[in-house]
């Protein structure tokens, strides 16, 4: 497959960047961050992404998706990376949708894969339970119970949290924390009794929570796919999941760093621009080298899903390695070459480096990444 | 609803438009490469000799021909005639030139049925990857039809003049003169870091017909016989122990105007056009090496408990340099199929050139704490004539060559960016 985009998919990134730019942009998430809204997104301009079809871009036909791919969707998070979006496509349908669709067997799939795609339920996945992304370490108990499940534990990092209508749970219903076998996942409505759902502040100002359940009841219909074999399908909905973060990532650095070098041109010290110093000239074009190698490797991995690559797991992680890599980068040096006026509140390019490391985070940094692409390599 | 709708209709819209016809001119254009593919192999099989089939040991075992060839082994000469026939030394190349006039498609198959013999490439030289590129692009038909074939054939060999004691990262300062004498340029002045001069027939040299204008103005791009009479070259000993560059020195050495490229005072342009193939050519050094690293390192220092490298920072270190050698051969893949879109990245060769080489000596220094004392062995069979060293060494040169690193984040900060002088 040729490693570029498709007239098609370049037309798509135009129509994402259109609707983002003016509705969902940095102004946009400063005034829901002024206004500690709860709910962390605009309604209205979730039923613009949906009236556009972005939640169903890589869920398939027969559940009633577009079959698009995941390239498109990709395309479409760089976008809400570059402006910042607060929107639910990641937590919803990246992750949620994305998570569903790999855990639920196709019945299941067939049954709740539209109301997703018709942006009438959105999914949360809570997996998180310590302070790292350890999957295999999940511990919070899962018992059988009748012909249904008892659930107890506790969640963190869950990602658009206070918008979601279900959860998807992650639970040891089998075997020891460290264990890959024994994991299942469950479908959780946000309603649930014994649920409760903890608004959580961070530091990009978006929507996350923290559940607390103990004692929740669930019927067998809650499980998704097979008691104790959630693991394959968790790892490639993972995978799916770092690599559409790697996107975002993409898009985020690049406008810190298009934004960058703008302010090199104008900002005048020393009777000249300081974009005329060789000292901040390298350091850009540096930076700039190393975009350009991360926007391949996250085409490369977008392709690979879609293509069904048995090397998925190797391109995700290092895809979302080389990009924690660069977005730390890109964002500090945004911060430094912008000077004083990069540490004030009121200059939006504080918000990158905030995101940024959020997306960082999430499902593994760049430490846990550098090693799983090393084990994978065989070393 | 509608925006939906135009992600969907036009999905179905491309697929009903390209519908039919493009499907029989793809299966068509498949059918031909099949031909072909079928062609070049039962050639390869019936021509290729074993002793080609087997990989190039060192670079003092590849062919690059000349009136005197350095030959290494017989079948080499041998291999190369057979494939010049064919047009195959420079595949790409119209046939008028010596060339096969192959498509980018074609020639891909012809190397992927190389590649699957093991067959080495018949010949290289910096006749294909430099010269001839500039002259197909700027050489006049006379120039084409008398430089062009015999490079092809591998029967010229030829070095590049460019560098001079005071013009190196500044090459536009060279001073090497030519002054006008009627029907021939005399050319004084000497070259530095000219390689393989002492073993080229002709050199394309960047003389200065004029120094009355500004320093990029006034420069000449002209070919002539390293066996004129004032030629003499001395080669230069490197820090690897290896003698690949050349001082060369001209006393008044006579150069016919018909081997003036170009416009007189033109060449600068024809200069750089050249560069960004030599460029390309440096920066190939960067993509993965054959065998892995953490293979060889897993030999010398074995797993911990956990499985893992059992030398944890450098286990980093080498994660580290695959990922970005990975994300350097994507990026080599992607703007080669940009290219064929019609796409295409700015100032690619110079990202290319900075990071492919600064990825190479990175590579040479893991070698060395990979392989520990091995590789500080200078000579001798137990290391292997101190082959892990000297190319480590050697490395060094690579992003200086060509242009430095420091001129190629010039370029892009400048080219690219559009960051002030």
């Amino acid at each position: 497959m040729a490693l570029v985009l498709t007239e098609e998919q370049q037309m798509l990134r135009e129509s994402a960047r259109g609707l983002l730019a003016s509705r969902a942009g940095v102004s946009h998430l400063r005034a829901l961050r002024d206004a500690a809204d709860s709910l962390g997104f605009e309604p209205a301009v979730w039923d613009d992404i949906v009236a556009m079809g972005w939640p169903g871009i890589a869920i398939a036909e027969d559940c009633g998706g577009l079959g698009y791919g995941h390239v498109g969707l990709g395309v479409v998070l760089e976008e809400a990376g570059r402006h910042l979006s607060p929107t639910p496509l990641q937590s919803a349908v990246l992750i949620g949708a994305s998570a569903l669709d790999r855990l639920a067997t196709t019945a299941q799939r067939q049954a709740l894969l539209p109301a997703v795609v018709a942006g009438e339920r959105r999914l949360a996945l809570a997996l998180q339970e310590g302070a790292h992304h350890a999957p295999e370490n999940t511990a919070s108990p899962a018992r059988r119970e009748g012909r249904g499940w008892r659930l107890s534990g506790s969640k963190r990092l869950v990602l658009g949290a206070p918008g979601a209508t279900d959860f998807l749970v992650i639970a040891r219903s089998d075997g020891q924390p460290g264990d890959r076998s024994g994991l299942s996942a469950f479908l959780v409505p946000a309603d649930a009794p014994g649920l409760q759902v903890e608004p959580r502040s961070l530091v990009d100002s978006g929507p996350a929570g923290a559940l607390r359940y103990a004692d929740l009841q669930l019927g067998d219909e809650a499980l998704l796919g097979s008691p104790g074999g959630a693991w394959q399908g968790l790892e490639t909905a993972l995978d799916i999941a770092n690599i559409g973060l790697a996107a975002e990532l993409l898009g985020l650095s690049t406008e810190a760093f298009e934004r960058t070098v703008a302010y090199l041109r104008e900002r005048k010290q020393f009777g000249r621009p300081i974009g005329s110093f060789q000292g901040l000239q390298h350091r850009a074009a540096e930076l700039y080298a190393e975009l350009e190698l991360a926007r391949s490797l996250v085409l490369k991995a977008l392709q690979a899903i879609d293509a069904g690559d048995p090397q998925l797991s190797l391109l995700a992680s290092s895809c979302k390695a080389k990009l924690c890599e660069v977005a730390q980068r890109a964002t500090n040096e945004a911060i430094q070459m912008h000077g004083g006026i990069g540490m004030t509140d009121e200059f939006d390019i504080g918000f990158f480096i905030k995101r940024a490391r959020l997306v960082q985070h999430c499902f593994g940094d760049y430490n846990y990444h550098l090693d799983r692409y090393a084990r994978l390599s065989g070393f | 609803m509608h925006n939906r709708a135009f992600l969907s209709v036009s999905k179905t819209y491309c697929m009903f438009k390209s519908g039919v016809t493009r499907t029989e001119k793809q299966e068509k254009k498949v059918a031909d490469l099949d031909a072909f593919r079928a062609e070049v192999r039962e050639w390869l099989e019936a021509n290729c000799p074993a002793s080609m089939r087997e990989p190039v040991r060192g670079f003092e075992d590849i062919y690059m021909g000349g009136r005197k060839p350095e030959v290494r082994h017989p079948d080499q000469p041998l291999w190369c005639q057979r494939m010049a026939q064919r047009g195959w030394t420079v595949p790409h190349w119209p046939a008028e030139y010596g060339g096969a006039g192959l498509d980018r498609d074609r020639v891909k198959v012809l190397r992927q049925e190389m590649d699957r013999i093991n067959a080495r490439s018949p010949l290289e030289s910096f006749g294909i990857s430099m010269l001839g590129p500039a002259l197909l692009e700027f050489g006049s038909e006379a120039q084409k039809r008398e430089h062009l074939p015999p490079i092809a054939r591998g029967e010229i060999r030829w070095c590049q003049g460019y560098s001079e004691p005071n013009a190196g990262s500044d090459l536009a300062s060279l001073q090497t003169r030519a002054e006008d004498c009627g029907d021939h340029y005399r050319i004084n002045g000497q070259k530095i870091w000219t390689s393989y001069a002492d073993k080229a027939d002709w050199i394309f040299c960047l003389v200065r017909t004029d120094s009355s204008g500004s320093k990029h103005e006034g420069i000449s791009f002209i070919l002539f016989d390293m066996a004129s009479e004032g030629v003499s070259t001395r080669p230069i000993r490197l820090i690897s122990g290896a003698s690949p560059f050349c001082e060369t020195f001209f006393d008044n050495v006579r150069a016919w105007k018909k081997d003036l490229v170009g416009e007189p005072g033109k060449g600068w342009s024809i200069a750089k056009y050249l560069l960004t193939h030599e460029r390309e050519m440096i920066s190939a050094f960067g993509t993965a090496p054959r065998q892995s690293l953490g293979d060889a390192a897993l030999a010398h220092f074995g797993r911990d408990a956990q499985g893992r490298l059992a030398s944890p920072v450098l286990r980093t270190e080498i994660a580290r340099y695959q990922l970005d050698s990975l994300a350097f051969s994507a990026t080599m893949e992607r703007v080669g199929d940009e290219v064929k879109a019609g796409q295409g990245l700015g100032a690619a060769s110079s990202i290319f050139k900075y990071y492919g080489t600064e990825l190479n000596k990175r590579r040479h220094e893991l070698n060395l704490a990979v392989d520990g004392e091995s590789a500080l062995g200078w000579s001798g069979e137990i290391y292997d004539g101190g082959v892990v060293c000297r190319d480590w060494l050697r490395s060094k040169g690579n992003s200086i060559e060509g242009g430095t690193s420091e001129i190629q984040l010039n370029i892009i900060a400048k080219r690219v960016l559009g960051l002030p002088d």
